[in-house]
């Protein structure tokens, strides 16, 4: 039975809950200074980014066990030769695909204009 | 409802409108709940429709194994006996639920939510059992109380098991009610702008993250459920999790946005087997 509620609490950090996003909010000012998270780091992160809730990446070694909701996120620079556009996709896949089930990362302030930035050079880079 | 119209549906609100017109001029519940099964169906050819009342395990062998082996001896069982108890212990007007309930509560389950054309709303059957209590003396409870309704239905619903959802749409009140539910569940809501189709059309069949994506179809036949062997969880309690998981606001449980999405729902499992409790991790 232990292994089947060590399960249930993977799915509750999977879910993106409703507590994740409160905790996610940082006072203003009050933030105790800590090191600055990666584009990396905020891709992985699962009340960030969580890209592999739904993104394999074949050439980061550590990315384990992605979902597959979306196309694995390899050779990034050749397929979005415009960076913007790949941020864009980002920020806002609807406009691309408006059936997506991808997070409108920008328009929805799911992420900060900065984290996005930071992420696209991490996909791009991918 | 062609997988382009499925994908026009969960395109927003404005597209939804025009898509949810077009479908109207020909579509009816029963031409829905066919185009739904044809959608998996052909994208999963090699999953039987009568599984899809396991939902995500229907996908996948090992945990379907794993939870054969949970339900031989199911750790709820308790939890079903004191419901039995509950739905055996007289209301105060001396007379007991199977008094008041239809075909005494037996062989009922697969017929809710109901559309009662006298008071024109959506019944579920926790609100039929509510009626009981309060014709018989007692306080309606919370509809998603675990302790009382949740407990009262892990025995209750057991006296359907093996009945087949029968779930009618009749009359253009019904089939408005009917609409409602169909509009909640293809649109998107939430920071993260989900619909619930988006994960259990879309993605049915498909993991994210780790977690398996289970159909629509088949969703509403095994409440409650015990999550992890011990935390008992309805069915609108499960729509409530779902709606949180997306960052929404979700509507509350018992509501008539809720009971109308739970009919639209429920009559896409209709001729499917009705099975109350089951384990889920
Ligand atoms: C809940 C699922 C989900 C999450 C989480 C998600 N994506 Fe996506 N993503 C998709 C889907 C589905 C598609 C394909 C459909 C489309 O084009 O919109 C997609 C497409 C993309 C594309 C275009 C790929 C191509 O080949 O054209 C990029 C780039 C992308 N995602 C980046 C990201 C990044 C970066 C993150 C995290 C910050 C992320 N995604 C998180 C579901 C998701
Ligand atoms: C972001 C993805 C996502 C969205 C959107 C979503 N769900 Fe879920 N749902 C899940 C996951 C993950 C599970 C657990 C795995 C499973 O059984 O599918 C689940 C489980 C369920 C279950 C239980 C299935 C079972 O057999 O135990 C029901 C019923 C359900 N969802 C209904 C809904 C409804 C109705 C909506 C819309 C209000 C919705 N979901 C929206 C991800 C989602």
């Amino acid at each position: 039975m232990r292994k089947y509620v060590a399960a249930a609490c993977a799915i509750s950090a999977l879910m993106l809950s409703a507590s994740v996003l409160a905790q996610q909010a940082p006072a203003a000012g009050a933030a105790a200074p800590k090191k600055e998270e990666t584009g990396k780091d905020i891709a992985f992160n699962r009340s960030k980014g969580n890209c592999l809730a739904c993104h394999a990446m074949p050439t980061v070694p550590d990315a384990e066990s992605p979902g597959l909701y979306g196309p694995p996120l390899i050779a990034m620079s050749a397929r979005y030769p415009n960076k913007a556009a790949l941020r864009a996709k980002i920020w806002d896949p609807m406009v691309t695909n408006p059936a997506t089930s991808m997070i409108p990362y920008g328009k929805h302030g799911v992420l900060t204009e900065a984290e996005i930035d930071k992420v696209t050079d991490f996909v791009y880079g991918l | 409802m062609k997988q382009q119209i499925i994908m026009k549906l969960l395109t927003g609100v404005a597209g939804l409108g025009i898509a949810l017109g077009a479908v109207n001029v020909h579509a009816s519940p029963e031409k829905d709940r066919q185009d739904f099964i044809k959608y998996y169906t052909e994208k999963y050819p090699h999953v039987k429709l009568d599984d899809y009342v396991y939902g995500a395990l229907a996908f996948d062998p090992d945990a379907k194994a794993q939870y054969d082996a949970i339900m031989e001896f199911p750790p709820f069982d308790s939890v079903v006996e004191q419901g039995r108890k509950m739905f055996e212990t007289p209301l105060k007007s001396g007379k007991k639920l199977s008094d008041c309930l239809p075909n005494g509560g037996k062989m009922i389950a697969g017929n809710y939510p109901m559309f009662d054309e006298a008071r024109g709303k959506v019944v579920t059957l926790n609100d039929v059992i509510n009626d009981c209590r309060v014709a018989n003396g007692e306080a309606a409870w919370k509809v998603d109380d675990v302790k009382t309704m949740g407990v009262l239905n892990a025995y209750l619903r057991t006296l359907s098991d093996g009945m087949l959802t029968n779930v009618k749409v009749e009359g253009p009140k019904a089939l408005a009610a009917y609409e409602d539910g169909k509009k909640s569940f293809f649109t998107r809501k939430g920071q993260l702008n989900f619909a619930c189709a988006n994960c259990h059309v879309q993605n049915a069949g498909v993991k994210l993250r780790s977690e398996l994506i289970s159909p629509a179809v088949g969703h509403t036949v095994h409440w409650p459920v015990f999550r992890g062997g011990d935390n008992l969880v309805q069915l609108q309690q499960r729509y409530v999790g779902c709606y949180r998981s997306v960052r929404a606001v979700s509507p509350p449980a018992g509501s008539t946005m809720m009971n109308n999405l739970e009919y639209f729902h429920s009559y896409l499992s209709n001729g499917l087997p009705m099975k109350a409790s089951v384990f889920r991790k």
